[in-house]
């Protein structure tokens, strides 16, 4: 059943550091027991971090779900005992940057209690689907290393999966979870397997065992007695000692002969591979019904008294494995979360332990001294022999510290595994794997800045684009506008001709003015023409690409909306200017009399209430910034006058005009002009709003097509346009009524 | 003949040649359009700051393509946007034109301290790629993914209530830094200094 | 309590480039002695002389460069070049001529390239290079004649006159290599009659022979110490011997591949000189090409060239190659179908 043999395939490179694995196995796993305070990080696995379910307060339950996955990519959070939610806010989490982020805290009550739950007995009847849900709702996520989370890589893969392998190496030295779980719980282990099994169903399923692990081996074997598989798929193999053939990619290599092609992932090749800590976890979630609260955490090193495993409670601090393996703190010089060759450092021994914590290194001096100085790279190579993913690193050494991320890139950077072989060999001690991931983390930013700045560049020639139009609407505008004028010009002059003749002045006025404003309309018509011809174009070419499937149906709707509203601004424009020519239908010819002169009272008018509002303003700033006692005060006082000034002037000019030309024509005029540029002003208030949602939806709509995040911001200001249009438009009926 | 006269006649006879074949290959390969100015516009940050005295970072590109202007006047790309350019037009590297700016330290975007703004969307007209959202008499808010730390919003804020701050590093955006030669923390030195500096 | 905060791994190897360098020098023992044994003391003094003219000198330009003076001469590296330099020279070369080589190879081949790692050419070998082109006389007559046939051996004192002053005496006490001998014998003369002289000895070359498998032991126990691999060595060895035997079957009319791969310094290049790591091409195949170069151009250096050996010239010319090699030679990566060869972005 298992000693079949099979053919191992070696993986190029390679080490051999001292183990230091005895230390941690001369004694059986113990229970960790229950710390005095809990602490979760949202974000345990790899994807989106699962979102908090629970207020602070609340009572929990061991096992009670207390966040949610968020998406397919992320996994669920439970509380690992009893107690109370204490505290949801950022902390320190285990992460190489030492940074925080959110936090559930819970005071554990001492209890203990579980949620109900209740495990599926019979499980290899029940269906895959059903498992992985389960897998997902009980929060597995890959105990090895990354914290993939589980139940991805089960769900009905696109590829048959020919092979699973169950990754038992644990080739890094010092760790030794793996080796004691499947010392003493080999039964379950097996059984989580079968579920793999059941779930993939591969042509075979290989539990790959690095041979430093007699007792594990035998132990699996014994287990293997015992399973309900008859198919004979599972099979135990013991591969060489030598690191880091627990790496995915290696013993991959190691156990199939085949290489995941670079930026794949395995199911590209056939294969599955999940640690032997997650199938026990599987187990547990399936069989049993307990999602993942607990783990074995290997608490080892020259500072700890008693190394040993821990059955650790997820969100257990440090400090509490620390006390319990009797950590000499004077002698520990680096706490390391992880093993010695690819864990990280931590600052702090609040930081709790999480789904993916294998191991917690407190070493001292002797064992891992300070690293020497680095020397200059002599090129000896040895890092090229010991590199598993066949790089350079010499050569990546040399382009990294020099920022040259083109040739990193070109040397392959990216398959870089972060073993840490080459800085292990290294002669000259140079601390190799920290200048990849600099340069790792520099492509990112590069990659990231570069979205950005083409992004920047888009939205700055949109808006060229757009301040353009916008400058030849004004232009053609303002042309219009001085045709019109020099068109009244016109007319006044033939007014005053037809007065100073005094015949038939209703009639002539009434022509003229009903004359004027239709070359406008004819332009309107136009306009109104050329938008519905745009309309229909985009409309046929939006149904052309419909047909097609085309990725550009998006596009060429935006183009018809456009369109469409351009049509609707034509319309209106049109009739805008009926309105108008009604308008001034009803004035007489004085109407226009008033709008060449600039000193009319209305103007003045005008003019002195903009000089109030303004000089309101200037005032409140002014009283702003006394009572900040801003610097500034002097300057707003200034302002603050000078706007008087201008305010005295204003009202000096009107009261100056009222008096001298008190005449009861104008006032007359004023009075049934007022109606009129009144209508004027609010529909110029209309059309500016109407722009305004236009630009604004235009944004909105950009924003959509390249899905950028900004849309809810953007629909945002797009609604408040939208209901500011709308008031403008009621007031505007409302004048006309 | 001398032999002078022979060296001599084969050089010319040579550059001659050579000569031909560049100017041959130069009308034969020679590239549509102008791509360097795509390529040089590439290379800059396309933060439209204008630093460099140009009104955004394309006429700026087209500047330098046309040989009108020097490749060290983009602060926010500071040097390696400097030898990027140099890399690409094959010139010398130049230190960055200090009276253009100073490159600074980290990325900045603009956040307007929102209860100050009186919503005179002065800010939204100075944007270069309209990261400012707002209307008239509303309160204004810059969307920090698209804001290109320009500071072009700064002066025409009336009311100076714009700020420019660092971008924070998140959990995503952390990245280990290249091995520094000290690390005042830990006391420990990983990398030999010159005499004289911090060692 | 202040943890330490760095990258992984926290496990490394202990050693360090100085205990590689020491283990080079090491492995060099037994060539020097077979050397002194069969040349005289000639040698000892010149390692002497240039040890100390490098150190002195690299501390001096450590300083000049304001770097740490201790922390770098504790690489050995100035050593290293050092002693090669002088087992490149005659045992007998004047003073002075070993102090301009050993001062060019540590202050312009190393150190203004910007010191150990960064020198694109053998220091030593620029070094021996410049000596033997800017003084060809001396350089190609301080040979001494193995002791076997002179009447003395050249003692301490014998060789400390004879190099630092009595020049005038000195042909009693040199003769050319066999190398060089064969070479030019072999126009006027039949394997036979050749090797009737007494420098070729009983066996091949008499001495020589000896020197080179001391240099082989000494290299064959570097690469047990996987100090470099097997890649140079052996190309640069079966291409010479490829070539030797291809040009050179006739021994009548060329050098017999026996005085190629035994004669001269043949066995220093191979595992001392082309090995040279920081100078070498660093990817397995590139170093199997660097190699073959290596042994392809002593051999034709030695057969068409005006020099009596070629070790410096053919290492020099491939390190000149050698970034080129790298960049077409890079192995393929794990997942990759195929190697990424060549410069980035001209595929
Ligand atoms: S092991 Fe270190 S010294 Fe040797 S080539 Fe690699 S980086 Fe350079
Ligand atoms: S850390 Fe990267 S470069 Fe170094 S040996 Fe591992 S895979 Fe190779
Ligand atoms: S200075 Fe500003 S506008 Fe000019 S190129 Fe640089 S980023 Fe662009
Ligand atoms: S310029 Fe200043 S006050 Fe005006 S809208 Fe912008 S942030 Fe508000």
């Amino acid at each position: 059943m298992s000693l079949l043999h099979f053919e191992l395939h070696d993986f190029r490179g390679g080490i051999h550091p001292e183990e230091h694995k005895h230390q941690s196995t001369e004694l059986p796993i113990a229970s960790a027991g229950i710390p005095s305070v809990i602490v979760l990080p949202i974000g345990q696995h790899i994807g989106a971090p699962s979102s908090p379910v629970v207020k602070i307060g609340d009572k929990v339950l061991k096992g009670q779900i207390i966040a949610e996955p968020q998406g397919f990519v992320s996994t669920a959070l439970h509380a690992p005992t009893s107690g109370t939610i204490s505290a949801i806010e950022p902390r320190p989490i285990p992460h190489a940057s030492g940074m925080s982020d959110l936090c559930i805290e819970i005071t554990p009550d001492g209890e203990d209690t579980w949620i109900e739950h209740h495990g599926v007995k019979d499980y290899l009847d029940t269906a895959p689907a059903e498992l992985v849900n389960i897998i997902q709702h009980s929060g597995v996520a890959g105990l090895g290393g990354a914290g993939f989370p589980s139940h991805i890589k089960l769900n009905a893969p696109a590829e048959k999966i020919t092979t699973l392998i169950i990754n038992a190496a644990e080739c890094e030295p010092y760790i030794t979870a793996d080796d004691m779980l499947m010392r003493e719980h080999a039964d379950q282990v097996i059984k989580g397997i079968e579920i793999l099994v059941h779930i993939l169903n591969p042509d075979r399923c290989l539990i790959g065992v690095e041979d430093n692990k007699p007792e594990a081996i035998n132990a699996l074997n014994k287990a293997m007695g015992t399973t309900r598989d008859d198919t004979h798929k599972i099979h135990v193999v013991p591969v060489p000692t030598k690191y880091p053939s627990g790496g995915e990619k290696q013993l991959i290599q190691i156990l199939t002969g085949k290489e995941v092609p670079a930026g794949g992932i395995p199911a590209d090749i056939g294969v599955v591979c999940q640690n032997i800590g997650t199938a026990h976890a599987i187990h547990n979630a399936v069989v049993l019904g307990q999602p993942l609260v607990s783990r074995i955490t290997t608490v080892t090193g020259k500072a700890c008294a008693q190394p040993r495993n821990y059955q650790t409670l997820l969100g257990t601090p440090i400090s509490h494995l620390l006390k319990l393996a009797g950590v000499d703190h004077n002698q520990m010089n680096r706490l390391i979360m992880g093993g010695p060759m690819m864990g990280f450092t931590l600052q702090s021994e609040d930081i709790p332990i999480i789904k993916t914590t294998n191991c917690i290194l407190a070493a001292n001096h002797e064992e891992l001294p300070n690293p020497e100085l680095a020397q200059p790279c002599i090129r000896c190579g040895m890092c090229t022999e010991a590199c598993p993913a066949q790089l350079l690193p010499q050569q990546l050494y040399w382009f990294a510290k020099s920022s040259n991320l083109e040739q990193v890139e070109a040397h392959n950077i990216a398959d870089c595994i972060e073993c840490g072989a080459c800085s292990y060999v290294c002669p000259s001690n140079i601390p190799l794997v920290q200048y990849y991931r600099f340069a790792k983390g520099e492509i990112r930013q590069a990659n990231a800045d570069k979205i950005k700045s083409d992004r920047a560049k888009e939205r700055f020639e949109t808006r060229l684009a757009r301040q353009e139009r916008e400058a030849a609407e004004k232009e053609a505008k303002r042309k219009a506008r001085a045709e019109a004028a020099a068109k009244k010009q016109a007319e006044k002059k033939a007014a005053a001709e037809a007065s100073g003749a005094s015949t038939n002045t209703d009639s002539s006025s009434t022509t003229s003015s009903t004359e004027a404003p239709l070359p406008d309309m004819a332009l309107l018509q136009k306009k109104l023409d050329a938008a519905k011809t745009a309309v229909e174009k985009s409309k046929e070419k939006l149904a052309a690409a419909e047909a097609e499937g085309s990725d550009k149906a998006e596009l060429f709707k935006n183009a018809v909306e456009k369109s469409q509203q351009k049509m609707k601004d034509a319309a209106k424009a049109i009739a805008d200017a009926r309105k108008q020519m009604k308008a001034s239908e009803n004035t007489s010819s004085s109407h226009a009399n008033e709008k060449g002169d600039p000193n009319t009272p209305e103007r003045l008018k005008n003019k002195l209430e903009l000089a109030e509002s303004r000089l309101t303003t200037a005032e409140e700033r002014l009283a702003a910034a006394q009572a900040e006692n801003s610097d500034k005060v002097d300057a707003y006082m200034t302002a603050v006058n000078a706007q008087k000034e201008r305010v005295q002037a204003a009202k000096d000019a009107l009261n100056s005009v009222l008096a001298n030309s008190n005449t009861p024509p104008i006032n007359e005029t004023a009075s049934v002009a007022k109606p009129s540029p009144n209508i004027e002003q609010l529909e110029q208030k209309v059309r500016a709003a109407q722009t305004r949602v236009d630009k604004a939806s235009e944004r909105l709509e950009m924003a959509k097509a390249q899905g950028m995040d900004t849309i809810d911001a953007l629909q945002l200001g797009l609604d408040k346009q939208k209901s500011k249009l709308a008031d403008a438009k009621k007031q505007l009926e409302e004048a006309q009524s | 003949m001398t032999p002078v006269l022979i060296a001599v006649l084969a050089l010319v006879g040579l550059s001659i040649v050579f000569g031909g074949i560049l100017g041959f290959a130069a009308i034969r390969f020679k590239v549509e359009g102008n791509p360097v100015v795509e390529q040089i516009d590439a290379l800059l940050p396309q933060t439209q700051c204008g630093q460099c005295s140009y009104p955004g970072c394309r006429p700026y590109a087209e500047a330098i393509a046309n040989g009108e202007e020097k490749i060290n006047k983009c602060p926010p790309g500071g040097e390696s946007t400097i030898h990027a350019i140099a890399d690409l037009l094959g010139v010398e590297p130049e230190p960055l034109d200090a009276e253009h700016g100073e490159e600074k330290e980290s990325k900045m975007v603009a956040v307007i301290r929102e209860d100050e703004c009186i919503g005179c969307t002065k800010c939204i007209q100075a944007c270069p790629v309209d990261a400012i959202l707002g209307a008239a008499k509303q309160m204004h808010t810059v969307i920090e993914d698209e804001c290109t730390g320009c500071d072009l919003c700064l002066d025409p804020c009336p009311v100076d209530c714009i700020d420019m701050v660092p971008v924070a590093t998140t959990l995503q955006s952390w990245h280990w830094e290249a091995p520094k030669a000290f690390d005042p923390a830990t006391n420990h030195q990983i990398i030999a200094t010159d005499r004289g500096q911090a060692a | 309590m202040k943890l330490l905060n760095i990258s992984s791994p926290h496990a490394t190897r202990p050693g360090t480039t100085g205990g590689v360098m020491q283990q080079v020098l090491l492995a060099m023992l037994p060539g020097i002695a077979a050397l002194t044994y069969f040349f005289g003391m000639g040698h000892i003094i010149q390692i002497a002389l240039a040890v100390i003219v490098a150190v002195g000198a690299e501390a001096a330009v450590l300083y000049i460069r304001k770097k740490p003076i201790g922390f770098f001469l504790k690489d050995y590296s100035a050593v290293v070049t050092a002693v090669l330099l002088a087992l490149a020279l005659p045992p007998l070369t004047p003073w002075w001529i070993t102090i301009v080589a050993t001062l060019f190879a540590i202050v312009v081949a190393k150190h203004l390239y910007g010191g150990l790692g960064q020198n694109p050419f053998n220091p030593a070998m620029i070094g021996f290079a410049l000596v033997l082109i800017s003084f060809p006389v001396p350089m190609t007559t301080s040979w001494t004649a193995p002791t076997p046939i002179l009447e003395n051996a050249i003692g301490f004192s014998d060789a400390v006159t004879l190099i630092f002053s009595q020049r005038e005496t000195i042909d009693a006490y040199t003769m050319a290599t066999p190398l060089d001998l064969y070479k030019h014998k072999v126009a006027v003369a039949t394997a036979d009659e050749i090797t009737l002289d007494p420098i070729f000895g009983s066996g091949i070359a008499l001495g020589w022979e000896w020197v080179n498998i001391a240099f082989l032991i000494g290299g064959l126990y570097l690469l047990w110490r996987k100090i470099f691999t097997w890649h140079i060595p052996v190309s640069y060895l079966a291409a010479l011997t490829a070539c030797s035997i291809l040009f050179g079957w006739d021994s009548d009319r060329f050098v017999p591949t026996s005085l190629h791969i035994l004669a001269g310094a043949t066995m220093l290049g191979a595992f001392f000189i082309a090995t040279d790591p920081v100078t070498a091409s660093t990817t397995p195949l590139g170093k199997l090409i660097y190699g073959a170069g290596i042994g392809l151009f002593i051999y034709v250096i030695r057969a068409w060239g005006t020099y009596p050996d070629a070790i410096a010239f053919a290492v020099l010319l491939m390190n000149f190659a050698a970034p080129f090699i790298d960049q077409y030679t890079q192995p393929r990566t794990y997942g990759h179908a195929k190697a990424k060869r060549g410069l980035p972005g001209k595929e």
